[in-house]
């Protein structure tokens, strides 16, 4: 394809950093004590859903309240082609992230006749409606609050018609029967998605498309007068990052296959919010840091517990340890998300935009010109018009 | 409405629209010949800038139809007008003020060559150099070469209007309506602009202009009419209206 060729130099840089930087995850993450399949299979997965978002959120402007219904349509497609069809995740994949975006061509057909918070209102009663729909209605397609779970007289009509053996324990998802999706693999194989997803992002952010919906979300009105029909504009950035999220919900299928109804649930869609603007709105690899952080964040924090607190405290005197660890401990385990609640705010209020701007600012007190030079989206001030 | 010449590009025929109980525009019937240029001019409140949003489609007329080039504009979306042809300049300059000079000059080229809706997320915006040039082109004309990387946000107000002059011009519509193009400029900048606006009119492009600054309208205008309580009060060449008492008493009254 020549449109890679057709890249500028710094995206090249910064995709193959970013290819680098995922790939050794195994390595570079070991210091922190996350170099373990599971969370790194977790950082893969939910960047590719914060990367699809931010082309909604981030780059058109749509504030999008109910994300984790695709995510969980993707799931649950996932699940269905593994008991019906074959444990290959291929089929799975495309599966889901082709329901998802049908899924999400539908409900942004309807939310997107609004904009600004009426839009964030219906895509959230959409997310609810689905989650609903899953725990109770559906429960025939989706097993309702149980989840949908792989069993051992499930048909996998392509599976057994290339003789597959049951060998009376659940089958785990393979590639081709050659590489299981389960621990370091599982973790490769999402890896690989994630740069694709990257790569696409970064094409849409350098493409004349991308800065049409950057155009809608700077000023709409002017779209419209400069002959543009912004809705179809707005419908694709939805479906893109619809599909996005379903190819995530798909790919936590494909690593460990059941789906549940608390996956749509709007306290996943809240998340995905939180971790665009944790990460610096707009930017193309903020939200996977931010997606990271919080991932990070949520394995460390929610793991502790008291008896872990009061070995981090027992040099203290006796009353002074019990008091700290009784603060202490509202912000861990199940309190985590008082913990994520006080990161939010500072970032918010410190750095509009997201740990990007830290970043940022951090790399320009270290090296003055080199900063402006490096963000071509915040164009150093030119010199006053000649006349 | 029987057209009497047929170099007529915009006709508003028989335009009424009423807000609530208040009479905005009121049998309006005006028509542009190709080519020209045709000021509406009238004190605060008459109504000039309602019918350019009758127009351009941003409101319906309560009753009449507005006719472009044979094409029935009323009930058309803003999108579909510009598509036919017409530009408009707004009176608070819209821009994109998060994107720079240049990529706000480039999206209405996008607009004239792809039409309405293109996917094409494929192609590096790098890559579209024709439109980059005559981008640049066209901001070399309105003398903004030196701020082309600037963020549009963080222009002056004149240099904002400069701008989206440069992007209605970019689409080479046959008609052109701008909204007070001058307000809030240098006389220096008013000036250059009227230079701009001439030069404009030598490559035959027809223009509509409402504005308030008399030095402006009578150095551009071949036509103009006169607006007054939603109605036309008179119509002619700059020298007819200037010595129309009608006008005299309405809008110009002892300034002139």
């Amino acid at each position: 394809m020549n449109a890679l060729f057709s890249m500028s130099r710094k995206d090249v840089i910064t995709f193959v950093l970013f290819a680098a930087v995922v790939l050794l995850m195994p390595i570079w993450l070991q210091p922190f004590g996350a170099a373990y399949p599971d969370l790194m299979q977790k950082f893969a997965i939910f960047g590719i859903l914060a990367i699809g978002f931010n082309v909604l959120f981030g780059l058109t402007g749509y504030l999008s309240f109910g994300h984790a219904a695709f995510l969980g349509v993707g799931s649950y497609t996932a699940v269905w082609t593994f008991k019906l069809f074959s444990m290959n995740p291929i089929p799975a994949l495309i599966l889901a992230v082709v329901i998802s975006g049908i899924f999400a061509l539908a409900i942004g057909f309807v939310s997107l006749r609004r904009s600004g918070i009426y839009f964030s209102i219906l895509t959230l009663a959409f997310a609810q409606m689905s989650y609903n729909l899953a725990y109770s209605v559906l429960t025939p397609i989706t097993n309702g609050e149980t989840g949908l779970q792989l069993t051992l007289d499930d048909p996998r009509i392509v599976d057994s018609a290339f003789g597959g053996v049951n060998d009376g324990s659940l089958p785990v998802s393979n590639l081709f029967g050659l590489v299981d999706m389960s621990g370091i693999s599982g973790f490769y194989f999402c890896a690989v998605f994630l740069i694709i997803g990257f790569f696409i992002t970064q094409r849409i952010f350098a493409s004349p498309f991308g800065m049409m919906l950057r155009a809608i979300k700077s000023n709409q009105t002017r779209m419209n007068y400069t002959g543009f029909n912004t809705r179809p504009y707005t419908l694709t950035a939805f479906v893109i990052s619809g599909m996005f999220a379903g190819l995530a919900g798909g790919l936590m299928a494909v690593t460990d296959p059941l789906a549940g109804a608390e996956r749509m649930q709007w306290t996943a869609s809240g998340e995905i919010v939180l971790m665009t603007i944790l990460g610096g709105v707009g930017t193309l690899i903020g939200p996977v840091v931010g997606a990271w952080l919080i991932k990070y964040f949520e394995n460390i924090f929610s793991s502790f517990n008291e008896s872990v607190l009061h070995n981090l405290f027992s040099f203290l005197p006796d009353n002074v340890e019990s008091f700290v660890v009784s603060v202490t401990s509202m912000f861990v385990g199940e309190g985590w998300h008082l913990t994520l609640g006080l990161i939010f705010v500072l970032v918010v209020t410190f750095l509009p935009g997201g740990m990007m701007e830290g970043f940022r600012r951090i790399g320009s007190l270290f090296n003055r010109d080199g900063g402006d030079k490096a963000k071509p989206d915040e164009p150093a001030p030119a010199p006053a018009p000649a006349e | 409405m029987t057209t009497e010449k047929d170099n007529i590009v915009l006709h508003v025929a028989d335009v009424h629209k009423t807000f609530g109980g208040l009479h905005a525009l009121s049998d309006i019937d005006l028509q542009i010949e190709e080519g020209k240029t045709h000021a509406i001019i009238g004190p605060n409140g008459a109504g000039k800038s309602t019918l350019l949003n009758v127009v351009v489609g941003r409101l319906a007329p309560t009753r009449g139809a507005v006719v472009f080039d044979g094409q029935v504009l009323t009930g058309k979306q803003p999108h579909e007008i510009n598509q036919v042809g017409v530009a408009r300049v707004f009176q608070t300059p819209e821009i994109f003020p998060d994107l720079t000079v240049i990529q706000n000059v480039m999206a209405p080229a996008f607009a004239r060559r792809d039409g309405s809706f293109t996917l094409n997320f494929f192609k590096s915006i790098d890559d579209e150099t024709e439109i980059r040039e005559e981008a640049e082109h066209m901001l070399e004309d309105v003398g903004m070469t030196a701020s082309k990387d600037m963020l549009a946000g963080s222009l002056s107000r004149g240099d904002k209007r400069r701008m989206e002059l440069a992007m209605c011009l970019i689409q080479h519509p046959r008609l052109l309506l701008l909204d007070e193009p001058t307000a809030g400029m240098s006389r220096h900048d008013t000036n250059t602009t009227i230079d701009l606006l001439k030069k404009i009119k030598e490559r035959g492009m027809t223009k509509v202009i409402i504005e308030h600054d008399m030095h402006v309208v009578f150095s551009l205008a071949d036509k103009i009419s006169v607006l007054a309580g939603g109605r036309i009060i008179a119509e002619g060449t700059p020298e007819e209206v200037r010595n129309n008492p009608k006008v005299q008493e309405a809008y110009l009254g002892g300034a002139h």
